[in-house]
């Protein structure tokens, strides 16, 4: 029977040659993952239940990134759990700051998510690694609290959507782009439970980068998992990271998808997502005049060193707007020596933006760069919803890098060519 | 078990962002959360809440971030259940996960209003509202996640199947 890529890698760890959607399955995970907000409850479960030990002291990573470094005391105390349950149990996986960085980008760079892996996280952001052609998946913290006992999670096997790209990417166009124009075309519940697959000459032709920016928004259409099959470009970064052996899967051509949809990418502009929903898309020539208050370039969307070396490509020899605020977070340690060495902080220096240490903190309105009452800010993260950022009457506009540079620049939402 | 209490309408896409801001993502204490409830959205919600109450939602409810908050702070403030056009997937296993009763029921926010009174028959997922008498049947709750209501939420499931 013709299978997707998700449904191979589901069949193969359910120990059967074939699942269909619909199913229930039981399936071991290769990785579970929580973070500062969401491990702490998963603790206090696991505390609970009597069990005296972990699965897999290798397979469970543990990343205090959304309010660290400790934003507040109440913080402090969520990180002091985490850190005091990582000994308990010696799991190796757990990142102190100076080691610490974004988890999704973080687990890719360090190697620990994988190819083939199916992989668990309590953030719904855990869909990025499906850019390595995993299977990963957001959950809460009951269920990462249930796998750190089991090893094991259940999934009803997703129906998939194919999405193909083709054509050459314009000018400033980038991954985000691409994923931003797919949500405003499907809607913010258009995949809802099921699996986005990215496919086409233009997704091929995308960084890894690109493409986990693609896959971390998967959710962002209400989607189970976003998934690219593998191939050189996935190798090439996978290879030399991977902390153990994995499985390429792809899928079978004549798979059965929900629905497959074709885009014509050489057409799509850099595009701008208005509040309150990511959905609410706008080419950039149709944005209109957009003051600004702040704009904040990082995250697990768009934190990583391409997405810096983009921004700075268009922030070079320009200073950012005297009413603007600009704050670039490189997404972990590795990148951010890589930007410092390369000379990336002079550029973001001199145009009179910030450089925050690695954290969650401005995009989901924890710290590091909170919007106050009717404040407009442009940002590279993923969410725009009501108070996303901070004030419930402050505004973000999702946009790429670039778009978010050259908007700190003109101090209204632009496009690079407007500098 | 029936759920009964007074109506609260909220529309489509209502985000775990507003449920639950990230600020009081700072504490695991249902009732706290509770007191935050649907903030982002009527900041006033928490000191109306009557225990029992039940909110009623359009479609794509509890979209947005995996936080367990979402569907703590929910219980927290003493809602007996939310009912949706439809739910995000991952709220949608949160709440089963840890013990808020949710139901599906297709255009439920065109036909209850604010302020009524309702009760749900948790068993059969008949909706009455007794405001006007009109009834409503739930979506089926699938086979497994009555299973899990059933053994008291995911935890105790998965405890109960170790030891056998």
């Amino acid at each position: 029977m013709p299978q997707t890529i998700a449904e191979k890698i589901l069949a193969a760890h359910a120990g059967r040659g074939t699942v269909v959607p619909g199913e229930l399955i039981d399936v071991p995970i290769d990785m579970a993952l929580a973070n500062d907000i969401t491990a702490p409850i998963a603790i206090e479960l696991f505390e609970r239940s009597g069990v005296e030990t972990v699965f897999d002291r290798d397979r469970i990573a543990l990343v205090p990134d959304h309010f660290v470094p400790n934003k507040d005391v109440r913080s402090a105390i969520q990180v002091q759990a985490m850190r005091a349950f990582a000994k308990k149990y010696r799991i190796k996986h757990f990142f102190e700051l100076g080691d610490m960085g974004i988890e999704h980008v973080l687990l890719p760079e360090q190697g620990l998510v994988l190819p083939g892996d199916v992989v668990i996280g309590a953030d719904s952001h855990t869909c990025t690694y499906g850019a390595l052609g995993a299977f990963a998946t957001g959950v809460g913290s009951t269920d990462i609290a249930a796998a750190m006992i089991t090893g094991k999670t259940w999934f009803k096997v997703p129906e998939s959507i194919k999405f193909v790209y083709h054509g050459k990417l314009g000018k400033w166009v980038t991954g985000k782009d691409l994923i931003l124009f797919t949500i405003g075309d499907i809607g913010v519940d258009g995949a809802t439970y099921k699996v986005m697959e990215f496919a086409g000459d233009a997704i091929r032709n995308l960084s890894m980068a690109d493409r986990m920016t693609m896959s971390n928004m998967a959710i962002e259409a209400g989607a189970k998992s976003g998934i690219i099959p593998p191939d050189e470009t996935t190798l090439d970064y996978v290879t030399p990271r991977a902390k153990r052996s994995f499985k390429c899967y792809e899928s079978d051509p004549d798979a059965d998808y929900l629905a497959v949809k074709t885009y014509d990418a050489s057409c799509i502009e850099p595009q701008v997502a208005f509040p309150f929903l990511p959905e609410n898309t706008r080419p950039i020539s149709a944005v209109g005049t957009v003051p600004i208050d702040q704009v904040v370039i990082g995250s697990c969307t768009n934190g990583r060193i391409e997405d810096l070396r983009l921004a700075a490509t268009v922030l070079n020899g320009h200073r950012v707007d005297k009413n603007v605020r600009l704050i670039i977070v490189p997404a972990t340690p590795t990148i951010y020596r890589q930007a410092m060495n390369e000379g990336l902080f002079e550029v973001f220096l001199s145009a009179k933006g910030v450089v925050s240490p690695p954290t969650c903190g401005p995009c989901l309105g924890g710290f590091m760069g909170i919007l106050g009452p009717g404040e407009r800010a442009v940002s590279t993260t993923n969410r725009n919803f009501v108070g996303r950022m901070g004030h419930p009457t402050s505004e973000v506009y999702l946009a790429n890098p670039a778009v978010a540079a050259a908007s700190a620049v003109l101090g209204r939402i632009g496009s690079p060519e407007a500098l | 078990m029936k759920l009964e209490g007074t109506v609260w309408k909220f529309g489509d896409n209502i985000d775990t962002d507003v449920i639950i801001p990230a600020n009081y993502l700072v504490t695991t204490d249902m009732a706290e959360l509770g007191l935050h409830c649907m903030e982002g959205v009527d900041p006033a919600f928490a000191q109306k809440v009557q225990p029992g109450d039940v909110i009623v939602a359009g479609k794509n409810f509890g979209c947005g971030s995996s936080r367990e908050h979402a569907p703590m702070a929910i219980k927290g403030a003493g809602v007996s259940c939310v009912i949706a056009e439809g739910f995000a997937r991952i709220f949608f296993r949160n709440a089963f996960n840890m013990g808020l009763p949710i139901f599906e029921s297709p255009g439920i926010s065109r036909n209850i209003e604010q302020g009524h009174r309702v009760s749900v028959d948790q068993a059969t997922g008949e909706i009455t509202d007794h405001t006007n008498g009109k009834r409503f049947v739930a979506s089926p709750i699938p086979p497994f996640m009555q299973e899990l209501i059933e053994a008291g939420g995911l935890m105790a499931y998965v405890l109960k199947k170790r030891r056998t």
